[in-house]
Formats: structure tokens, sequence, C-alpha cells
């Protein structure tokens, strides 16, 4: 067979979100050739969609550290968290925000011309006292100052963009090591080898998993999808974050900015709820609880509206000119999509499937690691940062504002770790054909014709399954239902067809290659949901409501090759502090 | 609901048409990026363009609908008349269908330098700026480079090549007028000339289709103004 044009850089990141960017321009600088990888232009990717803010314990607004950060990030996943990972990121925040603010970030401003931070939900002073005011916020456009910033950055550090190029599948070697990737150029529909000494995996999450989602249409977890492909097993994937605010029946994100701003939730009654859920927090509580409030206040027959199907998110309390200094965009979707202004009238929310806990286990330079022996070892030159990767900083149950985090801190450690590889490792490693081969078994499995099933169709029904039986609340019947449907929509994409086979621009194989990965990651969301037989954090089930660290703490695997599942110790020692020992979670 | 939808595919199509589309099932609220997808779903798959976030943000489906730039996720159908005739961005190269070849907005893009340039020696915590100062970003820094504005342009349509257009000089401005940026004369001297600015002849239509409602023809009067001194 003929292989595809080939082209070499030192190294390649595959997604241009604020990880792969964040770690593209460590490695522009440090001279190193770098090809960033993405299906879409770089400022498409849905970091631009990130409202609140990112967390650093700058103390501009109130007292705080680092170490009450950590104490912080730890509670909030429920335990589950890396506790060296979590010291590093909170022991980086400040600095990172420092450097972005450097390199040209938008930040609002504190009358004294320091960064403005915002409270949020799940932030303490002095290990569990009074609310923080961590976040580090761009009005409620943070997401978006922070994504152009790193690329206007990368373009002054004349960084290689394939923009709008789709990564079908990674290529190794026998002996395990990566050598590039197997990219689809959307705009011709021909293939491209890109190879390189490392690469690095920072496509994002997989909020396309489910029906009502706040996550753009691109967020279909293909790196998590082709590092299963590759062998690789994901962490922690029952862990998916449900955001207490999306709008309701759409879904858009409603910013925690607005409940950090002092809006709160109320019920049909105008009862200020969470109060009974969260005394001490009340709104501000970690988002897994807050949605399980709301889901429990509907249930009970406390929701609003005709059909009681949400609650309300008050902010109409808070003056027109915070909500317009403080909160625009939120003001702007509230009128766009629900044709109300938010400073008069309260918002319909209800809990919306938003972040992926889990991914491509990393250890904290980003290395992608896998169990070997009694431990574990990083497969050679392969990397992943932000939400397709599992560090994990955020264990069960990820924190408002420390996702932003997560990526640039991660982004720029992987870079750095990246470098100290091209040092060891100076020359590219001959390329495998036959695993080009099996990636471009992909491209062509969708050329057939014939009749055959929709992929749209298939697409809503897999996002249907997974709201139906692997929402907020979890059981085991429900999620064996749920396995036994999203194996069926498995076998029938086997046998699902295009109706366009043309080359230019072909938006539907995109989507085709897309659902191939959606389903690799519903399977293993549910069989991880089905293995784990205890509630922590986001993963609640009826059937089991109590943590159980004496048999579960500790983190899920799961490999595609049979669906199976094993399981690692959370790593309990911090870097330097003494260790967090797991305590009731109450806020 | 009748549309009108601009269709090319070079593949196979000699030259570009209009295809119409019926629409039967339109939901309340539905936008038009809604309404794309289902004649996408339901009627004809090959139908291409580009969409993501679904809320305004990613700038990645901008449209001329019924004659003005839109983007297609914030453009409620219900406000549309029928047929609902659906373009790509104006005077463009088009790729396939809706899709264009946005390569030369992006060029200009790049070539204002839209990334901050400072020379003193960076501090070890953040750069004081003070509201006030921070205030004169709002308005250009949510620009989502969505090309609405430029592709609306007679001047950006005569001179393509030379003209930045709208949305880079918008660009311009935020970098100038940025109080932690020191390269003012730089960006100034890059704009020097008959075209890369001055094309602009305030015609408005950039601030009238922006979908952010930012005002790319105020920023661009600024830079202007501020040349004049400048030169004196």
């Amino acid at each position: 067979m003929t292989l595809p044009p080939a082209r070499k850089f030192d190294t390649l990141v595959i997604g241009a979100g604020g990880g792969g960017l964040r770690a593209a321009l460590q490695l522009a600088q440090a001279d190193a050739s770098v090809a960033v990888v993405s299906k879409v232009f770089p400022i498409r990717s849905h970091t631009v969609a990130a409202q609140g803010g990112i967390n650093a314990a700058l103390a501009n607004v109130l007292p705080d550290n680092w170490h009450w950060h950590m104490y912080d990030t730890i509670k909030g996943s429920d335990y589950l968290g890396d506790q060296d990972a979590i010291e590093y990121m909170c022991r980086a925040a400040s600095n990172i925000v420092i450097e972005l603010e450097h390199a040209g970030v938008p930040f609002s401003r504190l009358p004294d011309g320091r960064i403005y931070q915002r409270r949020f939900g799940g932030q303490s002073q002095n290990f569990g006292g009074e609310q923080a005011a961590r976040a580090c916020a761009a009005a409620d456009r943070t997401g978006h100052a922070i994504l152009h910033t790193l690329y206007q950055q990368n373009i002054r550090a004349r960084t290689h963009f394939f923009d709008e190029y789709f990564a079908v599948d990674l290529i190794r070697d026998e002996q395990g090591y990566i050598l590039g990737v197997l990219a689809l150029e959307i705009e011709t529909g021909e293939p491209l080898l890109i190879e390189a000494k490392t690469t690095l995996i920072a496509t994002g999450g997989a909020g396309q998993l489910f029906r009502t989602n706040t996550n753009a249409r691109i967020n279909t977890g293909d790196g998590m999808a082709m590092a299963l492909r590759a062998g690789i097993p994901l962490q922690d994937m029952e862990f998916f974050q449900f955001h207490p605010t999306g709008i309701a029946g759409k879904g858009m994100l409603i910013s925690e900015g607005v409940r950090g701003e002092g809006g709160f939730l109320v019920n049909k009654d105008g009862e200020r709820f969470m109060e009974r859920y969260a005394p001490h927090a009340k709104d501000l509580a970690s988002r897994d609880v807050v949605s399980r409030a709301i889901y429990t206040e509907v249930a009970e027959g406390r929701g609003c509206g005709a059909q009681g199907d949400h609650v309300f998110l008050k902010l109409d309390h808070l003056g027109e000119e915070t909500v317009a200094a403080r909160l625009p965009a939120i003001r702007e979707l509230a009128r766009t999509f629900l044709h109300i202004d938010p400073a008069h009238t309260p918002i319909p929310v209800y809990p919306t499937a938003h972040y992926t806990m889990g991914g491509i286990p990393t250890d904290r330079h980003g290395r992608v690691v896998v169990p070997a022996g009694q431990g574990e070892e990083a497969i050679p030159g392969l990397y992943a940062v932000g939400e397709c990767a599992c560090v994990s900083v955020h264990g069960a149950n990820r924190l408002g504002g420390n996702s932003l985090l997560d990526i640039v801190v991660f982004g720029r450690a992987a870079g750095n770790d990246i470098i100290e590889y091209l040092r060891e490792n100076r020359f590219h490693r001959p390329l495998n054909v036959a695993s080009v081969e099996q990636a471009l078994g992909r491209l062509a499995r969708w050329e057939r014709q014939g009749e055959g099933e929709t992929v749209d169709g298939l697409r809503r029904e897999l996002q249907q399954i997974m709201e139906q039986h692997c929402g907020v609340f979890r059981s085991q019947a429900v999620l064996e239902q749920g396995l036994d449907k999203v194996v069926q929509v498995q076998q029938r994409l086997a046998n699902a067809v295009l109706r366009d086979h043309s080359r230019v621009f072909n938006t539907a194989r995109i989507e085709a290659l897309e659902l191939e990965n959606l389903v690799e990651l519903a399977l293993a969301t549910v069989t991880s949901a089905l293995g784990r037989t205890e509630s922590r954090g986001a993963h609640s089930r009826v059937d089991h409501p109590q943590r159980d660290d004496e048999r579960w703490l500790r983190h899920t695997l799961f490999f595609r090759e049979g669906r199976t599942l094993d399981y690692k110790p959370v790593r309990m020692k911090p870097m330097t502090v003494e260790s967090f020992a797991p305590k009731e979670r109450t806020y | 609901m009748k549309f009108l939808v601009h269709r090319y595919n070079p593949d196979t199509d000699a030259a570009p048409y209009m295809q119409p589309f019926e629409l039967h099932d339109v939901r309340p609220g539905m936008m038009l990026r809604d309404a794309l997808l289902e004649l996408k779903a339901s009627q004809d798959e090959s139908l291409s363009f580009r969409h993501s976030c679904g809320e305004g943000v990613c700038g990645s489906d901008g449209l001329n609908v019924n004659g003005r730039n839109v983007l297609a996720c914030i453009t409620p159908v219900a406000e549309l008349r029928e047929p609902v005739t659906v373009r790509p961005l104006p005077k463009m190269p088009v790729i396939r269908d809706l899709v264009v070849d946005l390569s030369q907005f992006y060029h200009h893009y790049r070539s204002v330098k839209p990334y901050l340039i400072a020379y003193d020696p960076e501090p070890e915590v953040e750069r004081l700026q003070s509201p006030e100062q921070r205030a004169e970003l709002d308005g250009l820094y949510e620009c989502i480079l969505c090309a609405c504005c430029s592709t609306a342009c007679p001047s950006f349509w005569w001179n393509p090549q030379q003209f930045r257009g709208p949305a880079a000089l918008l660009q311009a401005w935020r970098f100038i007028v940025d109080s932690r940026d020191q390269a003012t004369a730089q960006r100034l001297d890059e704009l020097e000339g008959p075209y890369r600015l001055f094309r602009c002849h305030t015609i408005m239509s950039c601030t009238d289709v922006c979908p952010k409602g930012l005002n790319p023809t105020r920023a661009i009067g600024r830079i202007k103004q501020l040349m004049l001194t400048h030169q004196v």
C-alpha cells in the first residue's frame, strides 16, 4: 500500500485549547519544532467558553494561600485526587496566573490595579473556614481571554499550526513508542502522517456523551478514544461532572461566578434551598453537592415552571451595575436564549453534563502512565494534559476555577518534560507501517456504500441513553440496562453508512469518526460506573449511598480489550506537606 | 419554514447553486444553527458548514443570512424572512457549501502583531492596571474572530490584500490602548500608508453586523486620530 505524505517535527501537540497551546508555547520558546494539530481553528477550541475564573491563591481580595487551595481541592475531589499532583498545581497557581497576566490576559482589576478575584464554590480560608475569593477573572469570559492570549503568544513564537486537521489515531511501534499521529486534512479529505519524537494529547473532554450538555459540538473525547485504541486504559471515567446551572432544557453554561457574585438558587416556594443541603457554604458548596440538591428538589416536586422541571437562579438583587460589569456574557446569553434580562428576572437552571474528570492516566509531568509490574511506567514519548487527562487533580469532583488552572499548569509542566525527553531522544524512530495501516483502516471503513443507519440518529440515541442511564444518580439496574444499550449502539454503528462520500470538507465523515470515539467513551464510563459500588463525588449510587474508603479509595482503570477494569491506589502523599486524611465531607 | 441554501461541492459541482429546503418541525426558540443541523440530519447529510459552541463564543458559524452577516447559533429563525437565504460569508473563496477559506482574514490578524509587547523587565507580581485603564479594553478583547465584520466591509472586498480589515484593526487598537503594551510606535508604523488602515471609509458595516456588539469603526477612528498626532 502507499503511505500518506508525511511531515516530521520534534514534537506534536494534538488539540489547540489552553492545555495544548500552553505546552506548545513552552516548546516553541525552547526552540523545538512544534506542530499543533487541531480539528478547529485554535481559538474555536472549547477553552474559549470557560467563564468564571482561574484559581490561584493571590490573596488579592481575601486572605489566602496555596495550602488552603490544596485542602479545598482534595476535599472537593472527595479524597480521590492525587495529593502530590494537587500540591504541585496549587503551588504553581500564583506564578502561572502572573505569567498569563504578563502574556497579556485582560484580567478584571481591583481599584488598586491588581487582578480581580471572585468567590467560587468549594473555596475556603484556613482549611474549611470562611469563604475564600480565589478565582481570578476576566469578567465572565476568562477562558476566552486566556485562550486568545495563548494563541497570540504562539503566533509570536511561530508555532506551526495544522488548522482543521482531524487526528485519526496514534502511530506506535512494536516497542511501545508513540511515533506521531495519522491526521485527516478536513479541507481536502486527504490523510497526512505527522511524525514526532513526542506526542502530547490535549483534546479536551467528552461532554457530547450526554444529550443536554454545556459543551461544544467538538467535545467528543477524540484523544481519550485514541488512547484506548492504542491499548492505554482510561482512569476514573465514572466521574462525570454535572454543572448545577445549565440553562434548563438547553444546556448553555451559566457560570458559578453568578453565585460567586452573590446569586442564589430558589425552588418553587421561593425557598433558598441550598441552606438545607449545605448550611455553611450554601450556594457555593461543591458542584456535585449543588447538582444533587437541585435534582432532589425537582424530583420531590419543588421544581419551578409549568413542568416543575427546574429551579431558579436569582441575581436580580445584585443590581444592574454588578451584572453589567461582572457578568456581561451571562446577561447576553440569557437575553439571547431566554429573552430575559437576568438583572431583573431569575434564570431557569438544571444540572447539565459539563466536565470529564476521568481520562488518560498521567503523572504530574504529563507523562502517560500505565500499570507495569507492581507500579507504573511511562509510555515513551506520549503525554496528555487537560480535560482528556487524569493527573488526577480533580478526583471525583472538580472545583470550579480549577480546570483553567489544570490546563495551563500541566501544559507548561508537560512542555518542560518534553524538552528533557527531546534531549535524551534526539532522533526520530523508524515508522511502523502496520500501525499506519491500522489507522488508515478507520478511514477506509467509512467508504462503505449501501443501506444502513445514519450516524446522526445513533449519536442522538447514545446521548439519550447516557442521560437516562448514567446521570446525576445511578444504580446497578439502570447502569446495566445502559451498558446493554450502549453495546447495541456500538454494534449498530459498525453497520452504519455515510451517504456523503465526497472528499472536500466532508463534515459527515468527521462526525462518524467522532461518534466512534464517543461510543468507546460511553462504554468506558458506564462500565467504570458499574464497577464502583459506592458514592463519591460526582458518582452517586442510590444503591450504595455511602462513601467507602476501605474498599474504594482507589482509581479505576478501564481497558478497551474485553472491557475490563483494574484499580490503582490514590497517591495520598503530597510532595512536601502532610497528607490530608479522608474525613466526612460537608459544606 | 422555507430555506434557500448555497451549495457547492468542488468534487461534483461545476458551479454553485441555491438549494431549496423545507423544515416542518420549527421549534420555539430555534436558532438558525439548529435548523441547519436539522436539515443536515433529516434531509441531506452532505450539507457542510462550520459550527461548534452553539452559544456565540467560538465564532465558527458566521454566515450571510438574508443578506446580513450573522452567527447562526444566536440567530433565532423566527425573526427571519422566508425563504431564509443562507450563503457563505461574502467575497471569501468558498471551499464547500457554506464553508469559506479565511486564510487571508487570519493573515491580516497575524499581521497586526496581536500580542502584548512589553520591554520593561517583568515584575514578580502582576503589572498593575487601574479599572479605568482596563475598561479601555472592553469592547475590544471580546472579539471572537468570526469574520462577520471584515467580510461585510466594502473596503475589505475591494482591497483584500492590502486593507487589514475591521477585525484585525480592532485588535491593533486593543493592544495600542492596553496600558501594559509598549509598542505603540511600532504598531502605528505597521499601519502607515494609504491601504492598511486608511482604506476604512467609515461605512460602518462592521459595527452594524458585529454579533458581539463591538465597534470596530470607533477603534479604527481612534487609531487614525492617534496616527495623526503621532506624525506631528
